[in-house]
């Protein structure tokens, strides 16, 4: 209850913003920060409770971010229903995917996902109806009541995506579900004897986590009015969607939400004030130190500094 | 599919020396992954690494860059060394799937610092060296024209190959290396450290990465992100071998470089498909046969 509670409170705090605030870029860059806590949130499911690492957001962010270009370039569809199609395209992905690979060690599955995310990207570059390496330029279409700005609704769009991400993810964690991936992170061979369905697991959450990154996805072709393969299938998003949860905990729900809040928010300030390079700097630096130094991530910290289970 | 036999014959041709390189930038991997078992995501970083330290030598001293390659050894050896006994001291005593993830991702951040600091330190503009072999070609057969620089890297890529594969089947040091990977506990039981080995391979691999590193700078100029092409690249020719097998390194090397080549002078499907092909190989591999054309 409480949890739901405080998401209607971040809810109405993100329209409230809407309203009030002008300055157009601070809705750019937050609605960065809003897509990956939804990237990590999804990363964490099947990297974080199970265990198997995933260098792939790239593939299913991106097949998102093309279902939904497509779409809107054949039908005009809502943005509704360009983000339920690119769900389920990126999740149809994972499945198949995971049905390959989820069998065997997860440096496999690994590797698996960046096979997966370069012959993405060569089919969307030789795809000419998508527009091809070159790209495709989209109109966006006029804004939808109480925003008065395209941007604006993007912005409360991917926070309410954020919001059933995170949900989803709570939920995992604290059902039959959670319980047998973790078992899985712990040791596979000692779950599959004692009779948890190891791979129908591992393919629930691996289905799950690319159906949530497809649809973070969707909403970025009509955020940049263009989709063009090389920055869409970026190694990028998968460096974030990776370091997030390492940095901020990969036990809790909200270890890949402070990661990734606090990870893309410095990333927004250090590419506008600094450089590009120095951002992916940090990110390389965060990721050795947490990993080496606090394995558990900030919400570790923080439990080991107050004693908190 | 509609490609005339003599294109495809000089498709075999490139793709035979391409395929060269592509086992020689494999081997070091399949080393530290095949048989040590350490997920090095950042081997490809290394090997760029290697690059621009070829670079730095060649400028300096005015050396050949194979010459300034294996000059470089002994250097990333010990590098080699520190980076397995730092990564054994966090991750791999402790054990467990987790410390798989959090290995995986310590590589990844090291890849990521490597790629960074070459930025800083370079700029993001290709760097090349200079070469009598660089910029000419031969004839071979009626009117093939070979450029000069991929023999020579053909040829050492051959040797180095050949180099690694003896070390490994002959010296007291490599059959330890092959035990080490097949059975661990067991070599504890007859007295023998397995860390140490493990360590000395580890340095093995990442010096055979700077010689991949130099012949990636004669092949073509380079910049600091090339490393993200080859993670895939690399991994695909090691899992295609099967984990560890030096001959199905070579073997799966030849069939990446072939079949990538065919594809880029394919009429219909051209430079565009090429990338593809790697990675559709290695997934369909994974899933038919994961353990790999020349694994157990």
């Amino acid at each position: 209850m409480r949890f739901w509670f405080g998401a209607a409170i971040v809810l109405a705090v993100l329209v409230a913003v809407t309203a009030s605030v002008q300055y157009e870029y601070f809705f750019f860059a937050g609605y960065t920060v809003l897509m990956f806590i939804v990237l990590s949130t999804a990363w964490n499911i099947l990297g974080g409770y199970a265990g198997y690492v995933n260098f792939g957001t790239p593939a299913f962010f991106g097949l998102g971010a093309y279902s939904a270009a497509v779409l809107y370039k054949a039908t005009a569809a809502p943005l509704v229903v360009q983000i339920a199609l690119a769900a389920v395209m990126a999740g149809a992905l994972g499945f198949g995917a995971g049905m390959l690979t989820l069998r065997l060690r997860g440096i496999f599955f690994a590797i698996a996902t960046i096979a997966v995310t370069v012959i993405m990207e060569t089919v969307f570059i030789n795809w000419r109806y998508a527009g091809g390496a070159t790209g495709l330029q989209l109109l966006r279409p006029a804004p939808i009541a109480p925003f008065d700005s395209y941007i604006k609704m993007l912005f409360v769009v991917m926070g309410l995506t954020a919001i059933v991400a995170v949900a989803i993810a709570r939920y995992i964690e604290r059902s039959w579900l959670g319980r047998g991936l973790r078992a899985i992170r712990d040791s596979e061979e000692a779950a599959e004897a004692s009779g948890v369905p190891t791979l129908r697991l591992k393919l629930i959450a691996c289905t799950i986590s690319g159906a949530l990154m497809g649809a973070a996805g969707a909403p970025m072709p009509m955020y940049l009015s263009f989709i063009e393969p090389a920055s869409t299938f970026n190694l990028n998003y998968a460096i974030g969607a990776l370091a997030s949860p390492m940095i901020g905990g990969t036990a809790h729900w909200l270890g890949p939400v402070i990661g990734a809040a606090i990870l893309s928010t410095l990333q927004q300030l250090i590419t506008v004030t600094i450089s590009n390079e120095i951002n992916v700097l940090l990110v390389g630096v965060l990721l050795v130190v947490f990993v080496v130094a606090a394995p558990d991530g900030l919400v570790g910290l923080y439990r080991k500094i107050f004693g908190k289970r | 599919m509609g490609m005339p036999l003599d294109l495809l014959l000089e498709a075999v041709l490139f793709g035979i020396l391409l395929g060269g390189f592509y086992a020689a930038v494999s081997m070091g991997l399949s080393v530290s992954f095949g048989l040590l078992d350490v997920p090095n995501v950042a081997h490809p970083a290394i090997m760029v690494l290697g690059s621009y330290c070829t670079y730095l030598v060649v400028a300096k001293f005015g050396l050949d860059p194979i010459v300034a390659g294996l000059a470089l050894t002994p250097l990333f050896f010990l590098l080699g060394m520190a980076v397995y006994r730092f990564y054994y001291e966090t991750f791999e005593r402790r054990g467990g799937r987790e410390a798989g993830v959090r290995g995986i991702a310590f590589f990844f951040g090291l890849a990521l610092i490597i790629e960074v600091g070459l930025i800083l330190a370079f700029g993001v503009d290709q760097r090349m060296v200079e070469a009598p072999y660089i910029g000419k070609s031969i004839g071979l057969f009626h009117d093939i024209r070979v450029p000069m620089r991929t023999l020579t890297v053909f040829a050492v890529a051959v040797t180095m190959t050949i180099a690694l594969t003896l070390y490994m089947s002959k010296t007291f040091t490599g059959r330890a290396i092959k035990a080490v990977a097949q059975d661990e506990p067991a070599l504890r039981l007859m007295g023998a450290n397995p860390v140490r080995i493990k360590q000395w391979a580890f340095g093995i691999a990442t010096a055979a990465s700077v010689i991949a590193g130099a012949l990636l700078i004669i092949v073509g100029p380079v910049e600091p992100g090339m490393d993200r092409v080859y993670i895939g690249r690399t991994f695909a020719v090691v899992v295609l071998a099967g984990l560890g097998s030096m001959t199905g390194t070579v073997f799966a090397g030849l069939i990446l470089g072939i079949s990538e080549s065919i594809v880029l002078m394919h009429p219909v499907l051209g430079a565009s498909w090429a990338p593809a092909v790697s990675f559709l190989l290695l997934l369909v591999m994974l899933g038919v046969r994961p353990q790999g054309l020349f694994g157990r």
